[in-house]
């Protein structure tokens, strides 16, 4: 339960997004200032360092991660719109410093990390006004907000919240999408068959639409859908979450 | 090769020491008065039979039900008086009184039916403890496509933990300890159940409710 | 460098291969999930289950040498073997000094690993696997894909047409229970005749003596009861500290593996036959093997692979391997645990495009029954395969290091650590990205064979953030 409503938050657009899906972060620091809170852009933020970290460029990594934890100094939550880099954050900062003297401010920068639905339901209580038409939907939650952050029930809670919007569950939600980073294009053939998996799951569905928490699998998903002329299209869940509440 | 150990020894020494973590509390589950009624349910699941009998009635309840299966021989300990019991009524009563070797045709093609004791009983999974000794040798449960058990309910546990604690296995393990949830069964082909691949093809419990 | 990526299209283009695996994996999961409903009674035994094997793997030299000390008091002889080679060296000389022509097998994934049958053959000895899956594959010479399904590749059909073709005086049937039958008929003979029977282990109980095996068939314990000689092989970490903690790992092996609350046998021994006893063999050997272990064990991180208890969950749940199957990856071991426990095994060099050959998704580490950090371990893995220290712990570390890759992460790693190289470098991707042309850029031209190309916005999200006042303060 909210105890303490900060007043004060970060943000953290995470890269996909400030290159190829803006809208949905201004989307995210619209949700978050609609809820009273104060939201700060550090512009010195620029990527969570994953890419490296997966890839074992570790040093790389930290370097990068090292920045990060410079441009969010002061002591406020840092909100992240999507599961993966803020699992990044959260749970691989820490490992990449241990035994470092970094270590430290590591631990203490992740325990501020959170994933932006967790964050709307969690900390910000929040109740959504649906003024959109009716409309069904699926989900898609990312491997790493499910395993890594427990991000599973918390967006789903939220479109449960409007009123007109109907939430049809695909049957392979949680599959991973195919997308993995590199992996989509060091194991093509494999990520491939598995977008393609997907995309069939999700159309499964009836709906027109897939919501999702992270750009990098509705990056993957989107363009799998796009290319195979598929009806279906997607959308970052704080835009869809914005689009509801304008109506 | 004692170089070998020395050498996989030596590596193993000169490695970094890591952190020996406690063990964890864990409570396997307990069912009351409900025991034989889960240890009844698990085993029918995997294709078991359970029926309950006591000391006066089991040795007539085994005979009816060799007799439906058509059973004609079958090996059985002579101390569990299956011969006095049937009085020339029942099927054949074999020993297992000699080694394998002189015993093995017998017990590959001929015996229909082992009959055995089990030392104790589990209700968590449904499964028999049996203690093969010389009376009762270990292929008796697995080579005659019907194996029959006898339970005493005094000796049915809640769980694998409680059992071997209770009864301090660590103290001292026979040659060979058993644990039987069910008739012999495969999934190789195409996840598709079917029983009596290597050992019974049907496992019979008797549980003797009065013992 | 390892092929793993050159064989995955052969099984992705295999529609029967793919639904096989598929409809397989699903009924595993499926299975899986119905045990373990109750979340804090999985949490509960899951961390008993890892605390006993991760104490397993922190004092292992000090257990192997009690399990030795115990099953040599229990008259089990213990052999030790660095390599598979002298594993198979041992197990023949064994075979030889008993006079032994013929052996039957109960399921080992470390005699796969030895190419035991092989090496028998070889030297004149025939070796006939008993287990049900793993006859249909020795008929139909192939290796496992799974390591607990051996043959879930095959579906009925295929199953039917190698039996009628092989075993004598049976037509052709995809009836389930005549297979299996006909399978039986055809291994009971070889049972009595075999003058040995191997196996593996699944646990070996360093307090007792005792070998642990489990098994659905009672091949296994035909296999260790029947021939008057048995001899198990087993990897150095297959031990448990105490019985004790048999209840929790074999509450969590079948468990997780096919979704069985307990296997039909659990085979628990301790001594080769006693005086007065009618039965069981009257040799047990053990083969402890490490072949490539204890170098796993020298690393912190990388040696929790050592405490797997191969319920094969990893691979059930798998998107990459539902897809592959086994074979695709080629070493004895397939899914997430191969990837991480063949390269370390092995070596980089060989087989170090697996642990690139995961999403990272995770759903591997979620199901594991012991909780091995697969998904840091793949991480750990590449980080080692590029090492330019030449410090690293596992064998081929550095050789997959590409200079100009390195070069593309440095570069990647400045413009994400310095602001000002950051701003000019989104502001030009954002401006001019979508005019490189997609040839230009190998990865996005093998993105776009089945997806649209990104598209770059035209402003970013930084500027967007300026311009509606979010910037610091």
């Amino acid at each position: 339960m909210p105890a303490d409503r900060p007043r004060t938050v970060y943000f953290f657009g995470t890269c996909v997004i400030d290159l190829f899906y803006p809208g949905a972060g201004l989307a995210g620091m619209e949700l978050l200032k609609r809820q009273g809170v104060r939201v700060v852009f550090p512009p010195e933020q620029s990527c969570c360092g994953q890419p490296a970290r997966n890839s074992g460029y570790f040093d790389e990594a930290r370097a990068v991660a090292l920045r990060q934890m410079r441009a969010f100094p002061e002591d406020w939550p840092i909100v992240v719109p999507s599961g993966s880099c803020a699992g990044m954050m959260k749970t691989h900062y820490p490992d990449l410093f241990d035994g470092r003297p970094q270590h430290g401010q590591a631990r203490a920068f992740a325990a501020r990390v959170f994933e932006l639905t967790d964050f709307l339901v969690n900390v910000l209580d929040v109740r959504l006004d649906d003024r959109g038409p009716p409309l069904a939907v699926t989900w898609h939650g990312s491997c790493h907000s499910m395993r890594e952050m427990g991000v599973v029930d918390q967006p789903k809670a939220l479109l449960r919240q409007l009123a007109n919007v109907t939430l049809v569950e695909n049957p392979r939600e949680k599959e991973c999408c195919g997308f993995g980073g590199t992996f989509s294009v060091r194991q093509p053939e494999i990520s491939a068959a598995m977008v393609a998996d997907k995309v069939a799951a999700l159309e499964e569905t009836g709906t027109a639409r897939v919501v999702s928490g992270d750009c990098g699998c509705l990056m993957n998903i989107t363009g799998a859908m796009a290319r195979s002329g598929s009806p279906m299209g997607g959308q970052h869940i704080a835009e869809f979450l914005l689009e509801r509440i304008d109506g | 090769m004692s170089e070998a150990r020395a050498n996989i020894l030596a590596r193993l020494r000169a490695a970094r020491r890591g952190a020996v973590p406690d063990r964890p509390d864990w409570t396997p589950p307990a069912y009351g008065p409900d025991r034989l009624a889960r240890f009844r349910a698990m085993l029918e699941a995997v294709h078991g039979e359970v029926i309950e009998v006591t000391s006066a009635t089991w040795t007539e309840r085994l005979r009816t039900l060799l007799a439906e299966r058509g059973v004609t021989t079958a090996m059985a300990a002579p101390d569990l008086g299956l011969d006095a019991a049937w009085a020339g009524r029942g099927p054949e009563v074999v020993a297992y009184d000699r080694p394998v070797e002189a015993m093995k045709d017998r017990l590959v093609h001929d015996i229909q039916a082992g009959i055995t004791r089990a030392r104790a009983g589990i209700a968590e999974t449904g499964t028999l403890v049996l203690w093969p000794d010389a009376a009762e040798p270990r292929l008796l449960s697995l080579l005659p496509p019907l194996h029959v058990a006898l339970l005493r309910l005094g000796t049915l546990a809640d769980n694998l933990s409680a059992l071997m604690a209770e009864q301090n296995w660590a103290a001292g393990l026979p040659t060979n300890l058993l644990l039987i949830s069910g008739p012999s069964k495969t999934a190789d082909i195409e996840q598709t159940l079917a029983y009596g691949v290597h050992g019974p093809k049907e496992l019979v419990v008797l549980v003797l409710t009065d013992l | 460098m390892g092929d793993f990526t050159a064989r995955a299209p052969k099984a992705l283009n295999d529609p029967t291969l793919r639904r096989n695996f598929r409809r397989a994996m699903d009924g595993l999961m499926a299975k899986r999930a119905l045990q373990f409903q109750d979340r804090d009674a999985w949490d509960a035994l899951r961390a008993r289950g890892a605390a006993a094997k991760a104490r397993v793997v922190a004092r292992l030299p000090e257990l192997l040498e009690q399990l030795e000390a115990r099953l040599t008091a229990n008259g089990i002889r213990v052999h030790w073997a660095e390599t598979t080679a002298q594993a198979n060296a041992i197990v023949l000389d064994i075979l030889r000094q008993a006079g032994a022509r013929t052996v039957i097998k109960g399921k080992s994934m470390v005699s796969e690993e030895m190419e035991l049958n092989h090496h028998l053959e070889a030297h004149g000895i025939a070796a006939i696997e008993s287990d049900l899956g793993e006859y249909i594959i020795q008929l139909a010479g192939e290796a496992p894909s799974h390591i607990v399904m051996p043959c879930i590749h095959k579906n009925k059909a295929e199953i039917a047409a190698l039996f009628a073709e092989n075993i004598e005086g049976l037509g052709y049937t995809e009836d389930v229970d005549e297979l299996t039958a006909a399978a039986r008929r055809a291994l009971r003979g070889r049972f009595a005749e075999a003058d040995a029977g191997i196996s593996g282990v699944n646990f070996a109980v360093a307090e007792t003596g005792t070998l642990v095996l489990v098994e659905n068939e009672g091949n296994g314990r035909l296999s260790t009861t029947l021939p008057p000689l048995h001899i198990a092989v087993m990897g150095i970490e297959k031990l448990a500290e105490r019985l004790d903690d048999l209840p929790a790992l074999l509450a969590l092996l079948p468990r997780s593996a096919t979704g069985q609350p307990i296997t039909t046998y659990v085979n628990m021994i301790s001594h080769p036959r006693r005086d007065g006893e009618r039965d069981g063999p009257k040799a047990v050997h053990v083969v402890l093997l490490d072949s490539g272990r204890s170098r796993v064990h020298a690393d912190p991180e990388l040696r929790d692979t050592l405490r797997c208890i191969r319920c094969g969950a990893c691979m059930n749940h798998c998107p990459v391997y539902s897809r592959v199957g086994g074979h695709t990856y080629k070493f004895v071991y397939p899914g997430p645990i191969g990837k991480i426990l063949t390269p370390q095994l092995e070596g980089l060099d060989c087989a170090g495009d697996q642990p690139h050959a995961s999403t990272l998704c995770n759903a591997c580490v979620e199901v594991c029954p012991v909780r091995i950090p697969i998904a840091d371990i793949l991480v750990r893995l590449r980080a080692e395969s590029i090492d330019p220290s030449g410090s690293a712990a596992v064998k081929g570390a550095g050789s997959m290091r590409k200079s100009l890759e390195s070069l593309t992460w440095k570069g990647w790693a400045l413009m994400h650590s310095v602001p000002l190289l950051h701003r000019l470098g989104t502001w030009a991707l954002s401006r001019l990205g979508n005019l490189i042309p997609a040839a230009a850029l190998p990865p996005l031209s093998t993105w776009m064979r089945v997806r649209s190309r990104p598209v770059f916005a035209p402003k970013t999200l930084h500027e967007l953030a300026r311009e509606k006042g979010y910037g610091n303060e």
